[in-house]
């Protein structure tokens, strides 16, 4: 066993899964070039030296056609995984992955399988509104498509495993402060998330939670960035003498119903927590879920804590009111806990 | 007159017969869902590619049962001419359990991958980069397969034309790019959209071929299309074919197609690929009036039975709504 960052958890997993099935490729933007970046963020460093460039492969910057490109290799017999430099420039590859990858399988009545696998970057770092965004619920809203968010190394290697040998389309986030990759690209403000990783096979199934922190009051759920920042204002509230449970989702669709609402039912209190947008995020997904399947076990109204629906600002201090921080959660569970639970009858 | 593909002729007769016969049967395929769409029979859409049967069939006659076609929302005939069934196409123009997609894909997404016809895609220009996607796998598996791609005019205005020839010309993929120019996108001439003259001009950009073909003629389409795939399989990279042809209807079931000046469309129905191939035909002398006019029974039969399968076929029942969103696994 050995401690890893997350960037050389993902590296492993393609390298394994590579040398265990030669069908598996790399599609991108700078991912395998001679003294080059290994993409974006180093995710692909090494491996065109080591399988070649006919399975690492350098595109144009055409992220529709490269696609489109990984759509009909898939379909062909190839398990493509489509490298992303930024989350953001996934909606150029829209109408690919929500109109063919998605839908091929189920209009061509179970003839056709897609097995790729989309590495979208997420997160805001100071770069602006085009370079920050966490586009999950747009994928996580399409039947026929797969997503999954980790939070560590473990969950990066075991997921992306899971996701190169799943048959369909898998939309695959990593969080750019969670990265923990020294040299070539620090972060400002990055988390080094360095976590024990075994060496060679396993894998983490999709559709599964798993609880951060033990908790008894409240539930806090979250993905990527925010479970550290759920964690962190888990340990603050717990100074005030209030329980948190933190629950890191991974995967988001499939979404793992049972892990929320059995631990709603323990601590009758729900905080949700998302770097996304609020509006139509999965924070609303869940929110319904326990208003459909949970709603006995409330003793309070369900709470948010999203990035606001605006645009990502550029700005240090506006991209921090703009994004979910340990203080907000932290208060947002506090007045959920405190003021939430004085009203015993909030349901009239 | 057919004005080109001199050398083709040179094919056995049973090959120029059975060209015939596969336009004749797209030609009363697309004339019978049209009647049945009329008469209130037929759900959905229709884009009909009457007048553009040479183009599939001559492109098509130029490939392997192996080698792999993509087409667009007006895929019928690219359908027909790669293999798949008439019963199991009509079946699915009907929404039927027995359609070549279980009737959950319709006229714009048909077809059989066991005869090299991914269903078609019916957003514009999508096919060409998974096109170029199946060609690059078939270069990293060395099947020696090669792809082709058709699509319309109107698709060489769309980004993923750029970005999917692009692609496969800087990395030789095998795949011959086939545009069905029938000069409107929809009621939009291409003149209007495009500044330059032929579509072909555009693989002077990527580097490769660009070849203009009389797309009514079905022998200088075969002619240009052996080339083109021959340059493919033997590892030299992707050519662009313009198919210059007319559709004789409108863009689809409910267009009249009255922005086309009348004298246009008069002048192409004398240019229909079916006559002009039946005269040529005629003219060689190799294939007689006799066969010619039984290639017309067998047609009209197949296209009947064709619907009779369709109407006796049980319509596919609620619960495969929810099946095959994600894979299942091979039949």
């Amino acid at each position: 066993m050995r401690k890893l960052t997350i960037v050389e958890a993902l590296r492993q997993a393609m390298r394994e899964e590579m040398a265990r099935d030669h069908n598996v490729i790399i599609l991108g933007e700078d991912v395998g070039i001679e003294q080059g970046f290994g993409g974006a963020f180093t995710v692909t460093l090494g491996l065109s030296e080591e399988f070649g460039h006919d399975r690492v492969i350098d595109t144009p910057i055409s992220e529709a056609g490269y696609a489109g490109v990984a759509i009909g290799a898939a379909m062909a017999g190839m398990r493509p995984i489509v490298d992303l430099q930024y989350a953001d420039f996934i909606y150029c590859m829209m109408d690919q992955i929500v109109n063919e990858a998605a839908k091929l399988c189920y209009m061509s009545g179970g003839q056709v399988k897609v097995p790729i696998v989309v590495r979208a970057p997420v997160g805001a770092t100071t770069r602006g509104a085009q370079h920050s965004q966490t586009p999950e619920a747009m994928f996580m809203h399409v039947p026929g498509l797969k997503v999954v968010a980790p939070s560590t190394a473990y969950d990066a290697k075991g997921l992306l495993k899971t996701a190169i040998r799943d048959d369909n389309p898998v939309i695959f986030l990593e969080h750019k402060l969670l990265y923990g990759s020294k040299g070539l690209r620090v972060e400002v403000g990055a988390l080094n998330p360095v976590g024990e990783v075994p060496e060679g096979d396993y894998t983490v199934p999709f559709g599964q939670a798993v609880v951060r922190r033990e908790g008894a009051d409240l539930t806090i759920v979250a993905t990527l960035l925010m479970v550290y920042r759920a964690l962190e204002a888990a340990q603050r509230l717990a100074a005030e003498g209030i329980s948190a449970e933190v629950i890191d989702l991974r995967s988001l669709r499939p979404l793992d119903e049972e892990a929320v609402l059995r631990s709603v039912a323990k601590t009758g209190h729900l905080l949700l927590v998302d770097e996304d947008h609020q509006a139509c995020g999965w924070t609303a997904e869940v929110a319904a879920l326990v208003a459909e399947k949970g709603l006995a076990h409330l003793r309070a109204p369900v709470k948010r804590v999203t990035s606001l629906d605006t645009p990502t600002p550029y700005a240090p201090t506006l991209e921090r009111a703009w994004i979910p921080t340990p203080e907000k959660i932290f208060a947002a569970a506090l007045e959920l806990v405190v003021n939430g639970s004085t009203h015993t009858d909030w349901r009239g | 007159m057919l004005t080109q593909g001199a050398p083709t002729h040179r094919l056995p007769a049973t090959d120029l017969l059975a060209m015939y016969e596969t336009m004749l049967r797209i030609r009363r395929f697309e004339e019978m869902v049209y009647y049945l769409f009329l008469q209130g029979d037929m759900p959905g859409t229709l884009h009909l590619s009457t007048g553009q049967e040479a183009v599939a069939v001559g492109v098509c006659t130029s490939l392997r049962a192996t080698d792999f076609v993509t087409s667009t929302h007006r895929a019928h005939g690219h359908a027909i001419a790669k293999g798949v069934g008439v019963n199991a196409l009509m079946a699915e123009l009907f929404g039927k359990a027995t359609g070549c997609c279980q009737g959950k894909g319709g006229s714009m997404h048909v077809g059989d991958v066991r005869v090299g016809a991914v269903p078609s895609l019916a957003v514009v220009g999508a096919g060409i980069p998974i096109a170029a996607g199946l060609a690059l796998a078939f270069k990293l598996r060395k099947t020696d397969q090669v792809a082709v791609c058709f699509f319309g005019d109107g698709a060489t205005n769309e980004g993923t034309f750029h970005e999917g020839i692009n692609m496969a010309a800087i990395w030789d993929l095998p795949i011959v790019f086939v545009c069905e120019n029938n000069q409107y996108g929809a009621s939009t001439h291409v003149s209007k959209v495009m500044k330059v003259a032929n579509v072909a001009d555009r693989a002077a950009a990527y580097g490769i071929p660009g070849v203009v073909v009389d797309g009514n003629d079905v022998l200088a389409v075969h002619e240009v299309t052996v080339e083109a795939v021959a340059r493919a399989r033997g590892g030299s990279g992707p050519t662009l074919l313009e198919c210059k042809t007319y559709r004789h209807g409108g863009h689809s079931r409910s267009d009249p197609g009255s922005y086309r000046p009348e004298e246009e469309v008069a002048y192409w129905k004398t240019r229909d690929p079916i006559k002009l191939y039946r005269e040529w035909l005629a003219g060689q002398r190799r294939v007689g009036e006799a066969e010619l006019a039984a290639v017309h029974v067998r047609v009209e039969q197949q296209i009947d039975d064709a619907v009779e399968y369709a109407r006796s076929s049980p319509d596919p029942g609620p619960e495969l709504a929810i099946r095959h969103v994600y894979w299942e696994g091979s039949a």
